[in-house]
């Protein structure tokens, strides 16, 4: 019997036993992410939660929704950002309001979780560690998939659960928990892929992270647009909004999300199948054997930002070139708005500053996404301590605080370079597009460059972490969290002064239609460069490792 | 200055573990110093104490005169570090990280880099990430060895590197005693420090045990002795420094404390003896009988 079972030929096992392990490595996933999904899962569903509260409580009766249907949500500025209304009913308005962002924050948390369990682990060397034991070659790709994608489906059960428990009808309720589930999915499965792609998980995640962005400005554009509205079945995010959830409930939709989801695990899979652990696609090949520029903590930080420098300054143009289009298109959208609305904005100043409030409001969201960037470049400094690769260079005549500097650069000088190109980009598609070059530009640069102190702020508190709280870098991506949460969602659920004054981007004046504020800007400054100031006195005074 | 490194009393803790417990440790100018202690006793610990990285919470600490921590930059000038663990930057190759580290030091000796990159065969053009262990570790040898510095901290620096590596490391290693240098070299391997060092450290849970020449070391230790004699000494319970004598008709087997193996040869040949084969005490044995949970954990006073 045993020479039998010995004798089986390795082929016809290989199919069935590539997935061996994989419940215990999803044990060992739901351990390693337990807190960041925990909370994750709790802030996803918390903010549909307390939508619903709020909503119910700012428009109670049909006339109400109705008047926030066309008014305040024909504005160009929130149909960029949160899609048309497809129905007045109460859950229809808590769909359109918190649906977009939620879907894409989950498509979020769906990339970070994949990336980390497939590539990162890859790149750390645990993978090969776990797959030399008796774990198939798919077991870490398939665990990594069912954890998020598990997460994902959690809060799409608690999503719907809630508004079936405060009344919603059930159909609406599980068609908007399952078509914001199915985002994650969708592009849970696409970092899979890009993961199997390229060889390190920062930039897994920064490509998959930009498809994300495209996926939510291409759905822009199709809102926006009426002649384009076909670009919202390109997007993940338009599928979220095609759904239709208690407005038709289009299951039917949810179905492209799945087949997407299931042909982009298939793609991943062959590709794992066929490459090499710790490989991408592309073969690394010989660079130089010495250097002569690499010659300070400046030029090794330059090196190893420049990349994602460049990558962001892609990102930022690109997304400058979209916000200057809509902004084009604002006034023409209000040619539908109901005419007290028009009369309204025309009383403000004209269809000019529609398009100038319009980009105020975006110069805002812009900021949000560079403010990402600034957190990403300052923790840059902890990922070279805990890698490793700070000690040795610590251990030559390069002053801790000079380190630091050298990387502080990037935080302070490469939002500022960011800013500057996507709001140059958006000047210049806006200003070309409305015929009046000269101060579309003008208007298009001022209302992204004038977010750089609170940008800095956050990068700032980043810097801050780093010295004082090492190992709670997390800490810094919590601080940005709230800072979009209050931005986006503050005035909605009525927050007091007080807590909405907690977040830089509060402070900023909404240029070009907002005069400008020298003090609070000088303000925010000043509390950047202490708070930085802070981090690298506490660096300098703390255990390195 | 007679001591390159000068540690006395030093104490680290790590919220409830005491990485260094009043660890002693002195290390004289020129010299090669073997640091040897199991994982986990607190070998890099005490590295990283003398390298500024980590704040000691007590004790004094000398490093070429100067305090670590108050004083890194300048005393990283004068000295080159191999840690145990090394990473790199995967996408910088190795002839740039070598030249980075080296600028960074205060310059590196470009014909002894190219020397050194031929000794160790490795090949700079690569991008780190495509480097075994070993070759990161190679990567980081010939940065510390290419620059002209006083003082070489290398931590477990071999652990990577197959023997004909680790040949060519002894070479280098001597090479840089000849040159003057001082050498700190923190191993698990015996005999690499048997070949290479001039004293000892012994350390084990964050304290130094022992401390010496490797001579010196040795009266620490036991020879074996098996012999064959025809008159078993009445006496020979009775004679200082025998352990585990176990006596089988004509055969005799003890082992007995280096100090006193004159005496037990004497008492031996009084009996005349027909086959004797000794056994010399080895690093490892010192070196088990120091980490033989068995035995308290005392310093031992040597000097």
């Amino acid at each position: 019997m045993t020479t039998i079972a010995a004798g089986r030929p390795v082929a016809a096992r290989r199919r069935s036993s590539a997935f061996v392990g994989t419940i215990a490595l999803l044990r060992l996933n739901l351990r390693r992410e337990r807190l960041p999904l925990v909370l994750w899962v709790a802030g996803l569903a918390g903010i549909v939660m307390s939508t619903m509260a709020s909503l119910a409580a700012l428009v109670p009766t049909e006339a109400d929704r109705v008047e926030l249907a066309t008014g305040l949500a024909v504005n160009p500025g929130m149909v960029v950002l949160l899609g048309h209304v497809q129905s007045t009913s109460m859950g229809g308005l808590i769909s359109w309001r918190v649906g977009i962002a939620d879907a894409t924050l989950i498509a979020l948390m769906a990339i970070l979780t994949v990336v980390r369990r497939t590539r990162a682990d890859e790149e750390s060397g645990r993978t090969e560690l776990l797959v030399s034991a008796v774990v198939g070659r798919g077991a870490p790709l398939a665990a990594a998939l069912v954890t998020a994608g598990g997460a994902c489906v959690v809060v799409g059960v608690l999503v719907a659960g809630s508004m079936i428990a405060n009344g919603y009808p059930a159909a609406g309720s599980w068609a908007f928990g399952a078509a914001l589930a199915g985002t994650g999915l969708v592009y849970g499965a696409l970092a899979a892929v890009v993961a199997q792609l390229v060889e390190n998980s920062r930039a897994a995640t920064a490509l998959t992270g930009a498809a994300l962005a495209i996926g939510y400005a291409v759905r822009a554009v199709g809102d926006v647009n009426d002649r384009l509205s076909w670009l919202s079945w390109v997007s993940p995010q338009g599928w979220f909004s095609r759904t239709g959830a208690y407005a038709g409930n289009h299951f039917g939709v949810l179905g492209l999300s799945l087949a997407a989801t299931a042909a982009l695990t298939g793609i991943a899979l062959w590709l794992l199948n066929n490459r090499d652990l710790g490989a991408g696609l592309l073969a690394v090949g010989l660079g130089p054997a010495s250097s002569r520029s690499l010659r300070s903590p400046f030029a090794l930080a330059l090196r190893l930002q420049r990349t994602s420098l460049l990558s962001w300054t892609v990102g930022m143009v690109a997304l400058g070139a979209v916000v200057g289009s809509i902004g084009a298109d604002a006034g023409s959208l209000l040619a539908d708005s109901p005419p007290k609305m028009v009369d309204i904005i025309r009383k403000l100043g004209g269809p000019g500053a529609i398009g100038d409030a319009f980009l105020g409001a975006m110069g805002a969201i812009v900021a949000m996404i560079a403010a990402g960037q600034a957190v990403s470049t300052a923790l840059r400094l902890r990922s070279e301590e805990t890698s490793g690769r700070l000690e040795p260079l610590l251990a030559t005549a390069v002053d801790r605080r000079r380190w630091m500097a050298g990387h502080l650069l990037f935080v302070v000088f490469g939002p500022l370079l960011t800013l500057a190109a996507a709001g140059l980009v958006t000047g210049l598609v806006y200003g070309g597009r409305t015929g009046d070059l000269a101060s579309g530009v003008s208007a298009g640069f001022q209302s992204v460059i004038v977010q750089w102190p609170a940008v800095l702020v956050l990068g700032a508190v980043a810097a801050a972490v780093f010295g004082v709280l090492p190992r709670f870098t997390g800490i810094a991506w919590g601080a940005l969290g709230v800072a979009i949460v209050l931005g986006q969602f503050g005035t909605l659920f009525g927050l007091p002064r007080v807590l909405l004054d907690l977040s830089p981007f509060t402070h900023i004046p909404a240029l070009p239609s907002a005069q400008m504020q020298w003090l609070p800007v000088t303000v925010l400054v000043v509390i950047a460069a202490a708070l930085m100031g802070v981090g690298v006195v506490a660096f300098r005074r703390r255990d390195v490792g | 200055m007679s001591n390159a490194i000068d540690l006395s009393d030093v104490v680290k803790t790590f919220g409830p573990t005491r990485a260094l417990d009043l660890l002693n440790l002195q290390v004289k100018t020129g010299e090669v110093h073997g640091f040897l202690g199991p994982n986990g006793a607190g070998k890099s610990t005490a590295i990283r104490v003398l390298l500024g990285l980590l704040r000691a919470d007590s004790g004094r600490i000398s490093l070429l005169g100067g305090n670590p921590w108050n004083d890194a930059v300048a005393l990283h000038r004068r000295l080159a570090y191999v840690p145990g663990d090394v990473s790199l930057w995967p996408n910088l190759t190795g002839g740039e990280i070598i030249d980075l580290l080296g600028k960074l030091r205060g310059g590196l000796n470009t014909a002894r880099r190219a020397e050194l990159i031929e000794r160790f065969e490795l090949d700079p053009r690569r991008k780190s990430r495509t480097y075994s262990k070993g070759n990161r570790q190679k990567v980081a040898i010939v940065a510390a060895l290419a620059a002209d510095v006083e003082l070489l901290i290398l931590d477990e620096p071999t652990s990577g590197l197959d023997p004909l590596m680790e040949s060519a490391f002894q070479n280098c290693i001597n090479a840089a005693k000849d040159q003057g240098r001082t050498v700190l070299l923190s191993s698990h391997i015996m005999s690499e420090v048997e070949a290479l060092c001039d004293r000892v450290s012994i350390i084990r849970s964050g304290r130094v045990m022992e401390t010496g020449t490797l001579a010196e070391l040795r009266h620490l230790t036991r020879t074996s002795i098996s012999a064959e004699i025809d008159v078993i000494p009445a006496d020979l319970r009775a004679i200082a420094g025998l352990h585990d004598l176990s006596i089988e008709g004509n055969r005799v087997r003890f082992s007995v404390d280096t100090d006193h193996l004159d005496g037990a040869l004497q008492a031996l040949t009084a009996g005349r003896v027909r086959t004797l084969s000794a056994a010399p005490p080895t690093l490892e044995e010192l070196f088990l009988r120091h980490y033989d949970s068995a035995r308290p954990a005392e310093p031992v006073v040597t000097r």
